[in-house]
């Protein structure tokens, strides 16, 4: 208790040194919680690795056969290109409502909030129920063609991508003088489709690259809206689809769409890295 | 224009005079409404009006009451469990996970590990997940096999991966990992100040955590269960790869009835769809009022 004599400063660094002695000191059941968690993590892993490479005795045959397979690189391509297409909608539409809230109508920035949490609130499952029973019948019949549900799947997409891609916009917008930034554009003559294509999304690039990565993870992976919408050539449903009906190369894709996933993680921790940890969740699947 | 600038309400430049411009500036959000209305309001709005009409098209309540009939009180109950089981577990241990990395002393480069790779496996969910499993604690796959060999036969105690149990070990794998990225920031709010000044008044570890830190934290703890409450309520793709649909869950039940009629009453499907939108709203509300509480204390 002699500490309450010292002054403020010495305390601090007193506290700090005394928290520098501590750490080195081995917390059991730390170790416990955190062996068990890379447990939990790495198992599932571990098995789909030793039953993709089952095929004995050459060892790497589910890897060969997956490669060798058109419908993998065509599932992958179109979800890809289905990604992309996302990607650009999503962009085009959240970046200017962000912006726009922030300059002119901050009265407006709860309802937007709002609507843009809406997706969380109704699951993929309940999405694409609503929009097959009201694509599908007249007067806007989009489901009978292909090119149709495409467009249906795309704007399924665009809605889900809503909550977090309005989130890294604006938390990207929080971080410039958007106010400044369009006054100065303007002064030097600038409109607004100028302002935002030269001012305001070069300085978004990489919020916006974060939610770019985190929608293509999504997209990728999706399995519901696709499988409803009949596009069974998307990779979800594709991989669905071996899972039922092969014995190894299903193993093999499924540690081939967890490599996806880390490399779009890994290019938003790499994109982020100094900022502090943001969450980027996608939501029930 | 510097002269408007100089002059305008709140600086806001513009080509517009300031009367209309007051009235118009809500039509820049237009796009964004317009779009959200056609694919995700319009479907809504149609799933709810469905689920007030029966087979005549007549207004009716009874899809609501039928909603006790058959299968789907079981189907709720069953999905319910399932949520809470796993946002409960999973909460508890992405807690301690956390609590471990960020608080437990351990070096510093785990921490950041266990960031990304939560990062990951909170959005690994859906059909590769359910495969993952599979070949992991299917009947003749690799760790059933090892513990058969350590002389624990999971499948002769009653074990199955399309169980209640195998579902619910599955979701926890999405589960912990998103409540350690939530929790994480709120485990990082915690003060030394805090600690130092509960020290200082004679506090244990124990009293500490139980009459300071618990407190502070419970808003996020609580929330965040309720979010991971929600991301197991709304998912589908992971459960019917797993089952393939032969646990009574509400999504399942929902899919079912989007290829065909299943519940023989459209109504029925579109009031069930309802029922679990308003458990959603219920879940997602809870979590933003009380993270609104949390971040009282997260502000320095």
């Amino acid at each position: 208790m002699t500490i309450e004599t010292r002054a403020p400063g010495v305390l601090d660094s007193l506290a700090s040194s005394g928290r520098r002695r501590r750490l080195p000191r081995i917390n059991p059941f730390a170790w416990l919680i955190f062996i068990l968690g890379v447990l939990y993590f790495f198992l599932p892993l571990v098995g789909t690795f030793i039953h993709s490479t089952r095929t004995r005795p050459d060892i790497f045959l589910a890897y060969r056969q997956v490669f060798a397979d058109s419908k993998f690189f065509v599932g992958l391509g179109y979800s890809f290109a289905v990604g992309v297409i996302t990607i650009v909608v999503s962009l085009l539409i959240i970046v200017p409502t962000a912006y726009w809230v922030r300059l002119k109508v901050p009265r407006l920035r709860p309802v937007v909030e709002f609507v843009t949490l809406m997706p969380f609130v109704i699951p993929p499952v309940v999405l694409v129920f609503g929009l097959i029973r009201v694509y599908s019948s007249k007067p806007l019949v989009l489901t009978a063609t292909n090119i149709g549900s495409d467009f249906v799947l795309v704007c399924a997409y665009v809605i889900l991508s809503f909550p977090y891609m309005y989130r890294a916009v604006d938390t990207g917008l929080a971080a410039i003088d958007v106010r400044t930034l369009t006054e100065a554009a303007q002064s030097l003559g600038a409109g607004w489709a100028r302002i935002l294509w030269r001012v305001i999304f070069p300085n978004l690039r990489t919020a916006l690259l974060s939610g770019a990565f985190l929608t293509m993870a999504i997209v990728i992976g999706e399995y519901t809206i696709a499988n409803f919408l009949a596009r069974t050539q998307a990779f979800g449903p594709y991989l669905s689809l071996l899972g039922r009906s092969q014995p190894y190369t299903p193993a093999a894709v499924s540690l081939i769409s967890f490599g996806l996933t880390w490399l779009a993680m890994g290019a938003i921790a790499f994109l982020g890295r100094g900022a502090r940890t943001r969450v980027q969740v996608a939501g029930a699947r | 224009m510097a002269v408007a600038t100089s002059q305008g309400g709140q600086g806001v430049p513009s080509v517009l005079p300031a009367r209309r411009r007051f009235n118009l500036a809500w039509l820049g959000l237009l796009p964004f409404f317009l779009f959200s209305v056609a694919f995700m309001f319009l479907p809504a709005f149609y799933l709810i009006v469905g689920s007030f009409r029966n087979n005549d098209g007549d207004l009716t309540l009874k899809n609501y009451s039928d909603l006790q009939t058959g299968t789907i009180p079981g189907a709720f109950l069953t999905t319910i469990e399932v949520s809470l089981v796993t946002a409960v577990a999973g909460g508890i241990f992405g807690l301690l996970l956390a609590y471990s990395v960020i608080l437990g002393g351990l070096p510093r480069f785990l921490r950041t590990a266990l960031m990304t790779f939560s990062g990951v496996a909170s959005n690994f969910a859906g059909v590769p997940l359910a495969l993952a499993f599979i070949f992991t604690l299917g009947q003749l796959s690799f760790l059933t096999v090892l513990l058969k060999d350590l002389g624990i036969n999971i499948y002769q105690g009653g074990f199955r991966l399309t169980s209640k149990l195998g579902v619910e070990l599955v979701y926890l794998y999405f589960q912990f990992p998103l409540m350690v990225l939530i929790i994480a920031p709120a485990l990082e709010g915690l003060r030394r100040d805090w600690r130092e000044a509960a020290e200082n008044m004679g506090a244990s570890t124990y009293q500490y955590w139980r009459h300071v830190a618990l407190p502070i934290l419970t808003p996020s703890i609580l929330g965040t269960m309720i979010l991971l409450f929600g991301n197991a309520f709304g998912a589908q793709a992971t459960a019917f790869q797993l089952t393939g649909g032969t646990l009574n869950l509400v999504p399942i039940i929902i899919g079912a009835q989007i290829r065909g009629d299943v519940l023989h009453n459209p109504g029925l499907g579109y009031a069930m769809a309802m029922g679990m939108v308003a458990i959603m709203a219920l879940a997602i509300g809870l979590y933003s009022l009380l993270q609104r509480r949390a971040e009282r204390w997260l502000r320095s």
